[in-house]
């Protein structure tokens, strides 16, 4: 199982698309790490730098998220930039399984939990780690924390803990 | 209470339901290109698991960078090319007999009414158009695909959208599914099949509900839908007819693949549409639509006809019919790709290329081309395309670039004009 705690970039944009996340132009390689200096390369998100990713662990950002290709390779994108968990209030259909797929976390929250999330902590050095069994974030910051309910749905969580849908379908099918 | 075709195809194809809203399918089809497939390939070589689960339904094409651009798209097209030989799949499609997957596919008779399908490519929805159940995926269930002949979908919810009056001459499917994607957003049909129904489409031609259901998964659809019908029946019968004794025997087995009358949808929309406009899209998002004669004037830069949405014969006639006689406007630049060879050679015979070479523009092979920016007929910084293809994101055709989406008829009279305008075959 890959690790789903860290420091987070908050992305305050809905729509933001999977050439955002990585460029066709990049589509050419074939290894994952080849991807990673090229993450959010063409995000359009005024005040965003691409320095804003170094060391970061989770991204929460609002509706929508991922849309666009079926590149795994935005995942892949965010995987080897050490960034296992995308928090939001919802996600493209291809990119979310793709999340799942690859053993990682795709969570959708309501529209007010991001919103208290982004009042209260963007901008701020704030650490988030899932709960995986116990089906929490827990979020830490300013000396406090606090802890969030999510769902998942049984299969998507099954693949985080096998660590992806090639495994489990081998074994099963 | 009736099920939808969605739910019909997904009910003949369950192998398992292993956890709640989880349903495992058998494919009848796995399609391969050269950008999504390679990193499945080596992943499955490096795990000591190169197998494939049948030859004869995975079906692979070099389209997106052919020929070859550089040593990165070259090895890209080995390790598929390497694959396909290596594990006897006969339907490899290689530079000189390419096209565009999602045209040249179909052309071949690969898609048949009831079929799962699934890609590496997101525009795979387009197969909906024969009654289908063909679903965009990521590397991972294309490496499962391609391994064990199953995929795991969610249950299909649907929405059903019926099309009522007619075109105006001079307004097409492209112009229908802008609309379309601008009353639905472009989160509006996530996690659903989306169903075209209603004398509009019935009257349609394949190309038209291909371009229809190409660009569902702009509103986030999973699948775009029609049902299939003698057209259907028509475009296949090369293929089927030692199947069935007559046509009309095929289209009483394929009428299983249609939804019931009591089924249920998550939402069911009407729109007469005999007052459509042509229109276009601005901005940096499939839902940013508005008539062509709100953006009338606006300066483009590059033309561009082609892609999985509009790069068929019947697009290359439409745009040949504005050309024809004319010459582009020495202020823009015009390139059309054909999207399969058989598109081409129609083309050339019908006088097509030449209306399109006279006029000034350059004719490419086969390939998706500058629709992604990944090879030929990218953007510079600023600079604006006309293009008939499926998405507007920003970057999408060039760092910096910026794509108006319309209809081949739309693009022509742009590429005339010099700065977008309807074409004369738009009657308002």
């Amino acid at each position: 199982m890959k690790t789903f705690k860290g420091n987070v970039l908050f992305l305050d944009r809905s729509d933001i698309n999977t050439d955002e996340i990585i460029p066709a132009k990049y589509l050419t390689e074939i290894t994952k790490e080849a991807l990673k200096p090229n993450l959010l390369e063409d995000l359009v998100l005024p005040g965003f730098s691409r320095e804003d990713i170094q060391d970061k662990a989770v991204i929460v950002t609002r509706e929508n998220f991922g849309c666009g290709s079926s590149r795994e390779h935005a995942p892949w994108a965010l995987e080897v930039n050490g960034i296992n968990v995308v928090i939001a209030e919802s996600f493209a259909r291809i990119f979310r399984q793709n999340m799942y797929n690859c053993g990682m976390f795709a969570i959708e929250l309501p529209k007010e939990t991001i919103d208290g999330l982004f009042a209260n902590y963007a901008g701020k050095a704030v650490i988030m780690a899932v709960d995986v069994d116990g089906n929490q974030i827990s979020i830490e910051a300013d000396g406090k924390s606090e802890t969030i309910d999510f769902k998942v749905g049984e299969f998507d969580k099954t693949l985080v803990k096998e660590g992806g849908w090639v495994g489990y379908a081998d074994k099963n099918y | 209470m009736g099920k939808t075709i969605a739910e019909k195809i997904f009910d003949a194809h369950r192998v398992d339901e292993p956890f709640p809203d989880t349903h495992v399918l058998k494919l009848d089809r796995v399609f391969c290109h050269e950008i999504t497939t390679p990193i499945a390939i080596t992943d499955l070589m490096a795990r000591g698991m190169d197998r494939v689960f049948d030859p004869t339904k995975i079906k692979a094409v070099i389209d997106h960078v052919t020929p070859a651009k550089d040593s990165k798209t070259a090895a890209q097209g080995k390790i598929l090319r390497d694959w396909a030989r290596r594990h006897d799949i006969k339907d490899f499609f290689d530079i000189g007999k390419n096209g565009v997957c999602h045209a040249i596919f179909p052309e071949k008779g690969f898609v048949r009414p009831g079929y799962t399908i699934i890609m590496g490519d997101s525009h795979t929805c387009t197969h909906g158009a024969f009654g289908a159940f063909a679903a965009g995926i990521g590397t991972t269930d294309l490496e499962v695909g391609i391994l064990k002949g199953v995929c795991a979908f969610h249950f299909p919810k649907t929405i059903k959208i019926v099309l009522t009056g007619a075109l105006k001459p001079g307004v097409y499917a492209k112009d229908l599914i802008l609309f379309i994607i601008k009353e639905l957003t472009v989160n509006g049909a996530t996690n659903m099949v989306i169903e075209f129904t209603g004398p509009v489409v019935d009257t349609m031609s394949m190309e038209s509900r291909m371009t229809l259901c190409n660009m569902a998964i702009e509103a986030g659809g999973t699948c775009g839908i029609c049902y299939p019908d003698m057209t259907t029946v028509d475009y296949l019968w090369d293929f089927i007819q030692d199947e069935f004794a007559t046509k009309a025997d095929a289209l009483a087995d394929y009428s299983k693949w249609v939804s019931d009358a009591d089924a249920e949808y998550e939402r069911v929309l009407e729109y007469n549409v005999s007052e459509l406009q042509p229109m276009l899209t601005v901005g940096y998002k499939p839902d940013q639509v508005r008539t062509v004669a709100e953006m009338t004037g606006t300066k483009v830069d590059q033309i561009y006809i082609g892609s999985c949405t509009n790069g068929r014969i019947e697009d290359l006639r439409i745009a040949a019919e504005v050309l024809k006689g004319k010459k582009i406007s020495d202020k823009v630049r015009a390139i059309v790709s054909p999207a399969t060879p058989a598109i081409y050679s129609m083309a050339l015979k019908e006088g097509i290329i030449e209306i399109f070479q006279d006029a000034g523009f350059c004719v490419t092979n086969p390939t998706c081309g500058a629709c992604l920016g990944m090879s030929n007929g990218v953007l510079a910084e600023g600079e604006v395309c006309a293009a008939t293809t499926n998405r507007n994101f920003n970057g999408r055709m060039g760092k910096g670039g910026m794509v108006h989406l319309m209809s081949p008829a739309t693009a022509a009279a742009t590429a005339i004009s010099g700065t977008i305008v309807n074409a004369d075959l738009f009657k308002a």
